[in-house]
């Protein structure tokens, strides 16, 4: 065999994960049927490496797995109790900086926090919980914006900017007083552009935009992760849209 | 025959949900009665725990100070406390009101709130003073375990139980991890 | 509180606008000017420029939002930022803030209901050498005393405008005690450059003649120039002075060799780590030597455009850099045809506007764009793709001023100073308990304690290397080198005599790391915070060893997980403290169970008030 045609390879836990020039890590990880945690990083749009759960160790130093790019030979550990802890502490820091009450939550069963939080094995919560007092949005007649339940992701932004290109939200204050400000007069979705059209309200990982009317259309324990935990989710869906892209 | 464990309980600003959950465990509880036995609980309606027990079982979070008495009573007594449920875990339901000034809920309730006849604050002295904030066990004591849920069902409920009278570490396999 | 009744005339906003080109990237710059103006950005305003500038409102207030000098809410007619350092703090800044709240009757914070003053804290502003220090309607402040804010008090009730205020308040000092080769005295402006131009030509660069120009037909010769210039360079090993050490021939090679349209120079005088102030003096008294670095730099790699990215704090600067830019650009030391060789490059000034992370370089070229200084991702690189995703130079101030040194006397004489892996020399930031304070110049190599020894210092229990992201070192450790290959530092020392108890800069520095997380990443974001809550549980006598296990597990967590260096480096002096001196931490771990770190018996407080109880039940 020629060497154009060997795939180029990185070593991921052990295992020879093949990938395309120009692929990331995580990537290359998901299309290999390799789960690694993430909360802000969707394949469909651009990478945002800001809650860290899809930390790896490359050659022995760490790295957001989402922005890096798969080398020939690296050495990648992702699947170890050290980083598993770590993911597990990070989680555990989202849900103490906001108000999660997965008891009263429409998004329960259909949320991304919480089922990486179950697929991390999450049975702790050490942290004081932060109860910030944070302002419900409720102005827009089909879009409902709980602040209460932002991760800060940025996915909203990021697909409101480069996908529907309105910009409808970004991002305001700084460090743990951060918040999403929406682009109108008074600063309510009713006033904004947004549609319940676009894509930026149908990729919230969290319970934070959420289309109105629709939240118990499928009952709790038949909903997404209630059927088929995150972990396998995320790499069939990766993996499905890796075929349907590249066959 | 080895020594049975006890067992205490109690619900500080809960709904009693836990317990229910706790009751739902339904014959395994003859099973966990060979092994274990309650002390203090509203499941046998004993007032407070005499001497040591080996677990407690804590539901709902921290909002008066009867709370905060019962909480530290429970933390002295036993060896190994452990939290049940959302409430005891993160406040739950009943810290939605963190995001309200005290005076906001209380002026709501007994001032201004619909059909409200004689409008005062409570002030009688036998009513506990509720805190500012409603607070998770963990902020108030030490915690050894916690079981999430909303409740925790029976099934986790009794995994945990028997992990602990066991000695085991009572981590919950992913089937049983809920937070609602 | 003072609020606004009727919205302020927007003159000013559309003045400021028509100054500024329709260019997105000027919207921080405008902002700036706005908040000078009314010392707030008025709704009206947002709306403007939002408008003039094609972006989102919601951009807009992000950008208002992220920044500390600009604020959505009217700061009063005159607003005074006291430096919030440990330097300043040790020198009694807090009790004067508070002192001067007093007497202007204002709380902290808040603006007097009259609108005419508020009073703030704020990150180091860079004068540790001459503080306790601060800022008046952007104007820096030195030696403030209680006498002196008894007279900001006076001069604020009459409404004196700032000009009639007493000029020696606003006297700023270089303080340079000590210098070594680089920085005798200030370098005949174009020198270097000219030198940098010759290069190669060995007959020309024998004979310089300073007042010649190089000859315009001589293209090939330029080039020479260029290439020659950064072999010199190569020969320095002229290290990055910002603190990172990378090898900055390195760093101009790569921007030179990538493929671009444009290619940018941009100067990192964001000096934002508490205790740093070289920057400032080398833009008081080394200008030109910078903006030379600068012209060199643009020179080697091919660029024709510098920016100065400049913190706020030094804005009283403002006049004097535009003076030396625009005697530059007279003599032919900028603009089109530089020394009538066609060379073109020019340098536009950046303000900041309160951010020590726009220090980070990603930041930093965020914040150039005028957007919020929020930290890329990590890839590419800002050589590959940094300000307007072309190749950029981020070298410190004390980068340019040694490279154009290098231009001047070549890489050999550079590097036949300092160590073997640390080139040249180096200033050190001299600060804290010591008789002399101010700017030392040494060799790279030099040992901490004869730093000590020169500065009246040695009595000292402990040294802050490079900032509170550096490393905390103790009298046993004062023999080691300030060096890359011991203690790599920007060049703050911070000196804490034996008096000092060293948890108290524990304190400052973990409020410091929460106030300037940039938010971005979730380790930094709920992390500092986190460690500001527990370091706050110590300090309240609350502390028990599980919470300094928690604090060392949320400091493994940064270390390992945060988006960028702030994160990662918000550990350091947590870790070094809980290391060597325990002593000051273990008097203050009084209990040995888990203690709630809220106070239970105020936390009736306010249901004691409404009930209007008090009895024995009504209390924890």
């Amino acid at each position: 065999m020629i060497s154009s045609e060997t795939k180029k390879t990185f070593r991921l836990d052990g295992k020879e994960i093949p990938f395309r020039e120009g692929q990331t890590v995580f990537d290359a990880a998901m299309a290999a049927g390799v789960y690694i945690p993430h909360l802000c990083h969707n394949p469909d749009f651009e990478p945002h490496s800001s809650c860290r759960l899809c930390t790896v160790i490359v050659n022995g130093r760490p790295f957001a797995s989402c922005t890096q790019p798969a080398v020939a030979g690296q050495d990648v550990k992702s699947d170890t109790p050290e980083l598993n802890e770590m993911r597990r502490t990070l989680t555990e820091m989202l849900f103490a900086e906001g108000n999660h009450y997965c008891p009263a939550c429409e998004k329960s069963g259909n949320c991304r926090l919480q089922a990486t939080a179950y697929a991390l094995g999450l049975q702790d919560n050490q942290f004081p919980q932060f109860f910030p007092r944070r302002e419900v949005d409720s102005s827009h007649p089909d879009i409902i914006f709980d602040r209460d339940r932002c991760i800060l992701c940025g996915l909203c932004l990021r697909i409101s900017r480069d996908v529907d290109k309105k910009s409808v939200f970004a991002m305001t204050d700084r460090g743990i007083g951060t918040t999403i400000v929406v682009d109108s007069p008074s600063g309510l979705l009713a006033d904004s552009k947004v549609a319940r059209t676009d894509e930026a309200v149908q990729h919230c990982p969290v319970g934070a935009l959420m289309m109105k009317g629709e939240a118990y259309m499928v009952p709790i324990g038949r909903r997404r992760y209630d059927l088929r935990p995150i972990n396998e989710d995320s790499v069939a869906e990766f993996q499905a849209r890796e075929e349907a892209l590249h066959g | 025959m080895a020594k049975k464990r006890k067992i205490a309980t109690c619900s500080l600003a809960g709904c009693f949900g836990c317990h229910m959950s706790l009751l739902d465990i339904d014959e395994r509880i003859i099973a966990l009665l060979d092994l274990a036995e309650f002390d203090r609980s509203p499941i046998n309606d004993i007032k407070e725990i005499r001497g040591m027990v080996d677990i407690g079982l804590i539901e709902g979070g921290v909002c008066n100070v009867e709370n905060v008495h019962l909480l530290h009573h429970f933390r002295e007594h036993c060896r190994v406390l452990v939290s049940v449920g959302e409430c005891a875990i993160t406040g739950g339901i009943p810290s939605m009101r963190n995001s309200l000034s005290l005076k906001a809920c209380l002026e709501e309730s007994y001032i201004r709130g619909v059909g409200v006849e004689n409008a005062h604050i409570p002030d009688d002295p036998e009513l506990p003073l509720l805190l500012d904030k409603v607070r998770p066990l963990h902020e108030v004591v030490h915690i050894d375990y916690r079981v999430p849920g909303c409740p925790p069902s029976a099934d986790a409920l009794w995994h945990v139980l028997s992990a602990l009278v066991a000695g085991r570490d009572p981590h919950l396999p992913p089937a049983l991890l809920k937070y609602d | 509180m003072w609020r606004e009744e009727v919205p302020p005339a927007m003159d000013a906003v559309h003045a400021i606008l028509e100054t500024h080109e329709r260019d997105p990237g000027e919207l921080l710059q405008i902002l700036i000017e706005v908040q000078h103006a009314y010392h707030y950005i008025p709704d009206a305003a947002v709306e403007l420029v939002a408008e003039h500038l094609r972006v989102t409102r919601a951009h807009v207030r992000g950008v208002v939002g992220f920044y500390s000098f600009l604020s959505d809410r009217y700061l009063g007619e005159y607003v005074v930022y006291i430096s919030d350092n440990i330097t300043d703090r040790m020198q009694g800044s807090t009790g004067l803030a508070t002192y001067l709240c007093n007497r202007l009757g204002v709380k902290l914070g808040e603006t007097r209901a009259d609108g005419r003053a508020s009073v703030h804290f704020t990150s180091c502003t860079g004068m540790c050498d001459q503080g306790p220090a601060g800022i008046v309607n952007g104007l820096a402040v030195t030696r403030l005393t209680r006498q002196r804010m008894d007279v900001f008090a006076e001069l604020i009730n009459k409404r004196t405008p700032l000009p009639e205020w007493p000029r020696e308040f606003f006297l700023v000092e270089d303080n340079f005690r000590r210098s070594d080769v680089m920085f005798r005295r200030p370098v005949e402006p174009g020198a270097a450059l000219k030198a940098a131009m010759k290069r190669g030509d060995d007959e020309a660069l024998k004979e310089i003649h300073f007042e010649e120009a190089v000859d315009p037909s001589s293209g090939l010769a330029w080039r020479r120039g260029a290439d020659e210039t950064l072999k010199e360079l190569y020969r320095s090993d002229l290290r990055g002075r910002g603190g990172a050490g990378f090898k900055a021939a390195i760093k101009w090679e790569t921007c030179r060799d990538i493929s671009a349209p444009e290619r940018y120079v941009v100067c990192n005088a964001d000096e934002g780590e508490p205790g740093t102030f070289k920057d400032r003096v080398l833009l008081t008294t080394y200008a030109d030597l910078v903006f030379e670095g600068m012209t060199i730099c643009g020179y080697v790699v091919g660029s024709s455009r510098g920016v100065l990215y400049i913190r706020q704090e030094y804005w009283y600067l403002k006049p004097h850099l535009e003076a030396v830019l625009e005697r530059r650009r007279t003599d032919n030391l900028l603009g089109r045809n530089i020394l009538g060789t066609g060379f073109a490059f020019d340098i536009d000034i950046h303000w900041g506007a309160g951010a020590y992370i726009a220090g980070m370089e990603t930041a930093l070229i965020e914040s150039v764009e005028g957007r919020r200084a929020k930290p890329r991702k990590r890839w590419p690189l800002p050589v590959v793709a940094g300000l307007n995703r072309r190749p950029t130079v981020v070298n410190n101030v004390e980068t340019f001023a040694d490279a154009a040194m290098v231009a001047l006397k070549g890489g050999a004489w550079f590097a036949g100073h300092g160590t073997q892996h640390s080139a040249g020399t180096k200033l050190f930031c001299v600060s804290g308990d010591c008789e002399r304070p101010g700017i030392y110049e040494y060799p790279f190599g030099v040992s901490v304690r004869e730093l000590l020894r020169d500065c009246g210092g040695l009595d000292a229990q402990a040294v802050q290397i490079s900032g509170p992201s550096g490393i905390t070192i103790s009298r046993l450790e004062f023999d080691r080198i300030l060096a890359y290959e011991d203690l790599s530092t920007v060049g703050t020392c911070m000196i804490f005599g034996p008096q000092r108890d060293m948890f108290d800069a524990v304190r400052n520095f973990t409020q410091f790391f929460r106030h300037e997380s940039c938010g971005l990443c979730t380790p930094c974001r709920v992390g500092t915070s986190l460690l500001s809550q527990l370091v706050e549980k110590v300090a309240a006598g609350k502390g028990s060893p599980v919470d300094v296990q928690e604090i060392e597990r949320i400091c493994q967590l940064l270390k390992s997980t945060a988006h960028c260096g702030l994160g990662q480096t918000v550990p350091n002096h947590l870790i070094d403290s809980l290391l060597k001196f325990r002593g000051d931490w273990d008097k203050r771990l009084v209990t040995t169970d888990f203690v709630p770190a809220f106070d239970l018996d105020a936390a009736l407080h306010q249901a004691r008030e409404l009930t209007g109880r008090d009895d024995a039940l009504a209390h924890l």
